[in-house]
């Protein structure tokens, strides 16, 4: 609630100065960071997965066999359920469901977040006010019992359903965000030149605001993404959501009914859970990228104290340096 | 006229008289600020009672300090915000408008240009974006080749020539200087008639300055622009303007042209104004600093609103305000002193009154040379 | 002061639109959720029942909207919450007075270690940038990302299944009655080690990073750097200067996470069958008992906004800034 809306407004200041590309090298100035590049490289991988993973599957993985609670082998690479079925099949089906839903949550909730909140900062006044009101309540309104109370009486979650429920239920932040941004923004003189040159509303904001907002959208978006995958596989792994359709966590749903780890059948447990760690972490990287592409003081932190003192900065206690990472063409 | 929908009057031919009907002309310009609070009925009384016009082919100046009003002027001009009471006309017709095709209509007349050049300019597009948003707005859907002559010429009219080599950057891979050229060239893709510059050139490099004004003193030469130049610098008004306001805590103190009020201020605050321009031949003068502070807006001082400052004010300067008098040739100053009335004040020199400061004593210099120097550490 | 009577305005809308939207969710949810409760009860509830239920759920077919909505907000506003269907014959309220203190408990002890470590880590960290104490800052981000529960079953799986240092499930000792003996409270302490540990594992990469983030932006201001520049020794502008100031969104957002201790730990109290609220709704829902579920949902909202309205007030409390309203 209590925000400091003055670090975003400071922050902005700089994301203009890091937001404006000049030669292609700039452009890509934010893959070079590592831990972004880390970050996308996992996503990609089980963006990949959830496209091709029902094709690659070895098994059906609803199909039973007579190979029970067998440990990993060459045949079945993440071993078997109690009923014979393939984990490995499972997790490689479940990706797209878990995939599917956080995309599809992050789009609507950021798509909201983006109207309502850029809207709000812009026009100010009453209109203001009641979309901020709105925001807040979903805001204050605790996400995951009114997911739970939803889903739980809707007669089947799908996983579509699932991904507007929390859409719907986690907006509110991104819009909050947004509209601080743009009430900052709107009083920067080129906003006001732009009005005073009889630019229409509409292209004001979509052109001029809008652009200057992207990396706060983004790393909003990704947040959404990471938050989505983890409640529906929280939801699924508690049962209240189908559990006809496969994802992460209705692997792990079975896994607990059925006490696979009183009988020690870690396999059953630790893939899904890993799998889960490894797309989570790979957000969280991406996200990181965006915040020390933004505020150049955080840049430094990618590098650790031997790489700053080939670069011949002494890091000293509470002195930031700011590592430049191209040279800027000051002619 | 009647039958025809309000709103500004279908633009003149150009070339014809300069003098008779301004321009632009503000009737009694008054803006009041809601002071934010939850049951507060108090006003900014940021503008009051301001009359101004603008002539093809002059230059007015605007000067004040900061709080003066000028810049809330400049945008009451502009039309970006609403006036209290007042009225703008254009070509001697009402100008305000009412929906947005009115200030559409509006704004092809009267462009603005702002004081901090790399804040008008959005950082994330090139030039060529924004001076194409600018034209296709004013001059029509133009594409290709009459798109890129179009932006050639506006380019070539504030001298950044080659062209191309300033078209694909972006702000910040300008200088100063040539982003303020910049929002110059998206003004001009208007034609306007009448261009207010706020303050252009305040944020620049003192050695840029002068090649912004002679730029604009050629856009009025060339193109017969009305101008209204708002400043702080009371001397570049004199360089480059024709008649000059000065303008103190929301109203008009004095105006004329601007060789007499700058050389031969009547009102008591431009003499400060003038004087307190540092002269490197009256190191003297430079000693002989302003006293007091900007008053509040909120609750100006009755009367004159200069009376807490003025070493002359009487008892008739603070009760009631003083209208702009006629002093001279065409100037006008609003002081009691300049009146008929016999309660009037008694106007002398400013700088006689304020007195000279005491010169330095070298004997005293002498006696600090000789204390030793603090050691380290003792003061934290 | 304005600032203040806003935001009591602002929450006071909040807990009337929480209120609604419990009224119309069995409303607007496929199904008839008394005939559902009804047959979830097997017989207990008596026909006479029904008019109450209606009344609860607002959807009785002989009164106009209108007045269900008053009837229920009349119901709320004599602090009746309805009765159970699980818990036959007990009001809500009596249900969930019971369940609240262990949530509260646990999750507030785990709260405040994870937030008090958290920050005095991110502090540290924030404050010696570019050595071996970045690495942290990976390592606990990895266990923010693992789902919760996830971790809590491993932590199970190792501490209690394999090395059976601690139980796996309850909140204490099935054969001991609550009372107020060391016994007892030793025992509830027992029992609530391995949840609270999970939770501070899981939790504490979100101080340390809030924290660090604002040391840095707070350590490359100005006054820092002439509290350096004095010669102040360096303990002293850290803790004095710097952390001072980058705490205050800290505590702001540790005060918004004590809302969330109410309702966040859903997950924990079920994996370890854990009796707070969090279970008490886990079990309502799953049972269709309505008046439970909308019960809980209401109780952990209104946590959520006092817990809100004191983060305003600290805050407001700490920044002068906050206090000139303009």
């Amino acid at each position: 609630m209590s925000i400091d809306s003055e670090v975003l407004e400071r922050d902005l200041d700089v994301a203009q100065e890091a937001a404006a590309p000049t030669s292609p090298r700039r452009k890509f100035l934010f893959m070079r960071n590592t831990k972004a590049l880390t970050g996308l490289v996992i996503l990609g991988f089980f963006t990949l997965m959830a496209i091709i993973g029902p094709w690659i599957a070895p098994y059906d993985p609803d199909a039973r066999s007579k190979d029970v609670l067998q440990p990993p082998s060459w045949d079945h690479l993440f071993g078997t359920t109690h009923i014979g079925q393939d984990v490995f099949s499972q997790i490689l089906v479940g990706t797209r469901g878990v995939m599917v839903v956080g995309f599809v949550a992050g789009i609507v909730a950021t798509t909201i977040g983006v109207l309502i909140g850029v809207t709000a900062g812009y026009i100010g006044g009453f209109g203001d006010e009641g979309l901020s009101a709105l925001s807040n309540v979903f805001l204050v309104i605790p996400q995951l019992p009114l997911i739970i109370i939803i889903a739980g009486q809707l007669p089947s979650a799908g996983g579509l359903t699932v991904a507007l429920v929390i859409a719907a239920t986690g907006w509110a932040w991104g819009a909050r965000v947004l509209r601080a941004q743009t009430l900052s923004l709107r009083k920067r003189d080129f906003i006001e030149a732009a009005r005073a040159n009889g630019e229409k509303s509409w292209r004001i904001i979509t052109a001029e605001i809008l652009p200057n907002l992207t990396a706060i959208i983004a790393a909003g978006f990704v947040g959404t993404v990471g938050f989505a995958v983890l409640s529906q596989i929280t939801l699924s792994f508690i049962g209240i959501t189908s559990v006809s359709e496969w994802n992460w966590g209705t692997v792990l749903f079975w896994a607990q009914a059925q006490l696979a780890l009183q009988q020690g059948a870690w396999w059953w447990f630790v893939p899904a859970g890993l799998c889960i760690a490894l797309l989570g972490m790979s957000l969280t990287l991406i996200n990181f990228g965006i915040d020390e592409f933004v505020n150049p003081r955080l840049r430094s932190t990618g590098l650790n104290a031997r790489k700053l003192r080939k670069r011949q900065i002494r890091p000293r206690i509470g002195f930031t340096p700011v590592v430049h990472e191209a040279k800027e063409d000051r002619s | 006229m009647s039958t025809q929908p309000p709103g500004p009057p279908p633009s003149p031919q150009r070339g014809g008289p300069s003098d008779d009907v301004p321009v632009l002309a503000a009737v009694d310009l008054r803006k009041h600020f809601p002071v934010r609070g939850f049951r507060s009925q108090q006003v900014v009384h940021a503008v009051d009672d301001v009359n101004l016009e603008l002539h093809r082919g002059r230059v007015v100046a605007l000067v004040g300090e900061s709080g003066s009003g000028k810049s809330t002027i400049a945008r009451l001009l502009a039309q970006l915000m609403p006036a209290t009471g007042g009225q703008i006309l254009l070509h001697g017709e009402d100008a305000r408008v009412k929906n947005r095709r009115g200030f559409r209509r509006y704004v092809r007349r009267v462009q603005m240009i702002f004081q901090d050049p790399f804040g008008s300019l959005n950082p994330i597009h090139t030039i060529r974006y924004t001076l194409t948003r600018s034209v296709k707005i004013h001059q029509g859907n133009l594409r290709g080749k009459e798109l890129e002559a179009a932006l050639t010429q506006l380019l070539e009219r504030v001298q950044l020539t080659p062209p191309s080599r300033y078209i694909e950057k972006f702000p910040h891979e300008l200088s100063g200087g040539q982003r303020q050229r910049v929002a110059i060239a998206r003004a001009l893709a208007a034609d306007p008639e009448v261009l207010l510059a706020d303050e252009p050139i305040s944020m620049l490099d003192v050695s840029i300055r002068l090649g912004i004004l002679n730029l604009l003193r050629d856009l009025r030469d060339r193109l017969q622009i009305a101008i209204l130049y708002i400043t702080h610098d009371i001397a570049s008004a004199r360089y480059f303007a024709d008649r000059t306001m000065v303008m103190y805590a929301g109203r008009v103190v004095e105006t004329g042209d601007s060789e007499s009020v700058t050389q031969d201020p009547k009102h008591p605050y431009t003499q400060l104004l003038v004087r307190s321009a540092p002269d490197p031949d009256d190191l003297d003068a430079r000693a002989r600093g302003a006293r007091g502070e900007a008053p509040s807006l909120v609750r100006p001082p009755t009367g004159c609103r200069f009376n807490p400052r003025c070493p002359f004010a009487n008892e008739l300067c603070r009760t009631e305000v003083p209208p702009l008098l006629a002093v001279g040739e065409g100037r006008e100053a609003a002081c009691w002193g300049y009146s008929e009335r016999i309660d009037r004040p008694e106007l002398g020199e400013l700088l006689d009154v304020y007195g000279e400061r005491p010169s330095l004593d070298v004997s005293a210099v002498e006696a600090l040379e000789a204390v030793p120097a603090p050691r380290k550490g003792d003061d934290r | 002061m304005r600032f203040f009577v806003r935001r009591i305005i602002f929450y006071a809308i909040t807990l009337w639109a929480a209120i609604t939207i419990n009224f119309f969710i069995p409303r607007v949810m496929p199904g008839d959720p008394v005939q559902a409760a009804i047959a979830a009860g097997g017989g207990t509830i008596s026909p006479d029942a029904i008019p109450a239920l209606q009344a609860l759920f607002g959807i009785d077919p002989t009164q106009s909207l209108w007045s269900q909505y008053v009837d229920y907000l009349q119901m709320l506003a004599h602090g009746d919450l309805g009765t159970s269907f699980t818990y036959i014959g007990s009001p809500v309220l009596d249900v969930i007075k019971q369940a609240l203190p262990w949530t509260i408990g646990l999750v507030g002890i785990a709260t405040i270690i994870s937030f008090v470590i958290g920050t005095l880590i991110g502090s540290g960290i924030g404050w010696r940038r570019g050595t071996w104490a970045d690495s942290l800052l990976p390592i606990s981000t990895f266990f923010s990302a693992v789902p919760y529960f996830w971790l809590a079953l491993i932590a199970i799986a190792i501490f209690s299944v394999a090395l059976g240092w601690f139980p796996s499930s309850g909140s204490y000792d099935r054969n001991m009655v609550p009372n107020l003996s060391w016994d007892f409270i030793g025992s509830v302490i027992y029992y609530g080690t391995l949840p609270a540990l999970t939770i501070v594992i899981s939790s504490i990469s979100g101080w340390i990073l809030g924290m660090r983030n604002m040391m840095v932006t707070v350590s490359s201001e100005d006054y820092v750097t002439v509290a350096q520049a004095k010669g102040i020794s360096e303990r002293r502008v850290l803790f004095g200067y710097s952390a001072r100031n980058a705490i205050l969104p800290q505590v702001s957002s540790f005060a918004l996470s004590l809302g969330f201790i109410v309702g966040g730990t859903l997950i924990m109290e079920i994996v370890f069958s854990y009796q707070g609220i969090g279970f008490l709704l886990f079990n309502a829902v799953n049972a269709k008992d309505y008046p439970l579920m909308q019960g809980c949902f209401l109780v952990i909202t209104i946590a959520v906004l006092a817990a809100n309205i004191l983060a305003d007030f600290v805050y407001g409390a700490l920044d002068p800034r906050t206090r000139q309203e303009g």
